[in-house]
């Protein structure tokens, strides 16, 4: 991979792991307000990137931006190593490998939680192959081991609309990761849940890290100090600080956006 | 960590003992036990079943196949089609179309190339759309290519458009409509306002003894285990976790990457060729086809039936088919102006007190009994220790 110098402070570290994902110069806006405003990130492969901001600070336009949702006015997103998200649409980023969950758990009540795995898995979408369809050996394994990983091993055979709402969050996580993403975008994975359920759901991303690369967005802050990763505070649509918890909250920028100006 | 061996095995079979067993029972009764007790067992015997009873129970029969094609697309898939009594109709026609042909010069006017009715019409040939119903073989794939076809092209167009709950109710609504009107027309070719009636016999049997009655009824049993059968398996395969997928969160299935509209037309067209095969069966039993069987209300009562015995369950279609038309049977003998409000009366209780049918307060008062032995049980066990 070529290190040519892009101007944003990082062509001066040396380049010991891969990026998969770089936002450069990305501008939106909504009815002339900035959404984003020419933000610049880079994320690396088998990170975990927790993003924070004030209401309003171009989080959840930053994933939509990723995911295609929408198109920035400027800029670029590439993943990997020449692709540029922003000239594909959503399903087609979906099909890379980059899994978003959204903030409202969408599982399917009514079936269980084996089944909403199921459906979720790779293979066999046409109708015809979906009548005919059996579970290979290969897909049951799948299956077990996001079972497993998402602590949802002993619920296998309940209904998904009879789990709890963090349990609803993990299927929702387990359903993604079954398609072994390359990225995983998390929108505030812990709102509404127990503290109980908040810690488990830390433990859960941490069990993530180094083998997809993680990117959360997320208020609270202590489930934040609890991943422990490199933080990104966005304000008004561009980077603030990043670095780790201690030295974002100790920022004097950061103190003052979120403490009133 | 629990053991997480894979256990997904029960729900991959077919039925489950118990479900084979009472398919089984069911199915012996309507093919050996009613025909014994029709044909073997003497007129003046306590056991004997009376003749009227045979073609009654064959109707039945056939509606509870219609009712599993129902339950199929709105128990299962959460479609409303609310034209299900038109494929019903449709299949009914095609058949009617061969039982007219084999007529021959049987009619009231001696004429060997055309029916009654067109005679009276002053029809000089046959229409080219009756051609091939004399055969049997051909009238049998109509029966189910002419609904599967209109099921295709309509389930196409507004499945393709995501056209979905109360608005596809009312276009399947005004298809079942259209038909109707057009049915009435004499020059549609198809008997108008009359039907189609006075039918002779089928595959050389005359239609109108006890044998050949008998011989129906077997038929239509034996059709509404086959489309048991066949829905039974459909709703077990990984489609039918994708049907009811799509009935709960459609666009999530669309994000998976299903083809919602795929699934959906597949369910619609194979549920208006069992609707089809349902009608094709019921007419010769009944002896008469006419567009009465396309009016709106029929279509919206083949729902109730579902919505009775419990949706998306099959079974609960079924019995929810035999239940309501057996009361329909007696109550129009017995006080034939109750009939309706009946009718209104049901949906509606059914609808705000019961929304699993009879199938869910089983299940429920099974519940209850299951709880109470436990608590019992628990009881036993503290005064034990």
């Amino acid at each position: 991979m070529s290190d040519a110098p892009n101007g944003n402070g990082r062509s001066t570290t040396p380049r010991r792991t891969e990026t998969v994902l770089y936002l450069d110069g990305v501008s939106v806006s909504f009815d002339g307000f900035k959404a984003l405003n020419e933000l610049s990130l880079v994320i690396d492969r088998g990170e975990l990137r927790t993003v924070i901001g004030p209401n309003g600070a171009g989080k959840t336009t930053m994933m939509d931006v990723i995911t295609g949702k929408t198109r920035p006015d400027e800029g670029t997103v590439i993943y990997g190593v020449d692709t540029d998200l922003t000239k594909l649409d959503e399903a087609e980023i979906a099909n890379l490998g980059i899994g978003r969950k959204f903030q409202k758990p969408t599982v399917f009540e009514n079936l269980t939680v084996f089944e909403n795995l199921e459906l979720a898995a790779r293979d066999s979408r046409g109708i015809f192959r979906t009548l005919l369809a059996k579970l290979s050996g290969n897909d049951l394994a799948r299956i077990d081991e996001t079972l497993v990983t998402t602590g949802l091993a002993e619920h296998r055979h309940r209904r998904a609309g009879a789990l709890s709402h963090g349990q609803k969050q993990w299927l929702e996580i387990g359903m993604l990761l079954i398609h072994d993403p390359q990225i995983l975008l998390l929108d505030e994975p812990v709102a509404g849940m127990t503290d109980h359920e908040t810690e488990q759901t830390a433990q859960l991303i941490r069990r993530l890290m180094g083998k997809h690369t993680l990117v959360v967005v997320e208020h609270d802050m202590q489930f934040v100090r609890d991943l422990g990763a490199r933080v990104t505070v966005l304000h008004e649509g561009s980077v603030l600080a990043e670095g780790s918890i201690d030295h974002v909250q100790n920022h004097p920028r950061v103190i003052e956006v979120y403490l009133g100006r | 960590m629990t053991d997480i061996t894979t256990d997904a095995a029960p729900r991959r079979s077919l039925m489950t003992p118990r479900g084979w067993t009472v398919f089984f029972a069911f199915g012996f009764a309507l093919v050996v036990l009613l025909p014994v007790l029709n044909r073997v067992v003497a007129s003046g015997s306590f056991a004997h079943v009376p003749d009227y009873l045979i073609p009654l129970i064959g109707k039945y029969c056939t509606y509870a196949m219609l009712a599993l094609a129902m339950d199929l697309i709105w128990g299962y898939a959460g479609i409303l089609s609310l034209g299900q009594g038109a494929f019903f109709a449709l299949g009914g026609y095609c058949m009617g179309m061969y039982l007219m042909r084999q007529i021959g010069d049987r009619g009231v006017y001696k004429n060997a190339q055309l029916p009654d009715f067109m005679v009276f019409l002053a029809w000089e040939k046959l229409p080219w759309y009756w051609e091939g119903f004399d055969m049997f073989g051909f009238a049998a794939l109509m029966v189910m290519i002419v609904p599967g076809l209109l099921a295709l092209i309509i389930g196409w167009l507004t499945f393709r458009s995501r056209v979905t709950g109360v608005y596809l109710s009312i276009i399947t609504q005004a298809m079942t409509y259209a038909l109707w009107l057009a049915f009435f027309r004499n020059n549609m070719g198809f008997g108008g306002n009359n039907g189609l009636t006075d039918f002779k016999d089928i595959l050389g049997f005359p239609v109108q003894t006890q044998s050949t009655r008998v011989g129906l009824l077997i038929a239509s049993a034996v059709g509404l285990g086959v489309t048991y059968l066949v829905c039974r398996w459909i709703v077990n395969s990984k489609l039918g976790r994708v049907l009811l997928a799509v009935r709960d969160a459609e666009s999530r299935v669309r994000f998976l990457g299903y083809s919602v509209t795929g699934a959906k037309l597949f369910v619609f067209v194979v549920a208006a060729m069992l609707s089809g095969i349902a009608g094709a069966l019921y007419v010769p039993q009944v002896g008469i086809i006419n567009p009465s069987e396309f009016s709106p209300a029929v279509s919206i009562e083949i729902a109730l039936w579902v919505a009775v015995g419990g949706r998306g369950t099959l079974a609960g279609a079924v019995i929810g088919a035999f239940l309501v038309n057996m009361a329909k049977t007696w109550l129009t003998n017995a006080a034939p102006e109750v009939w309706l409000f009946f009718l209104g009366a049901l949906f509606v209780v059914v609808t705000l007190l019961f929304p699993r049918g009879v199938i869910g307060l089983v299940a429920d008062q099974r519940e209850r009994w299951r709880a109470r032995n436990a608590a019992r049980e628990a009881e036993a066990a503290e005064v034990a220790t």
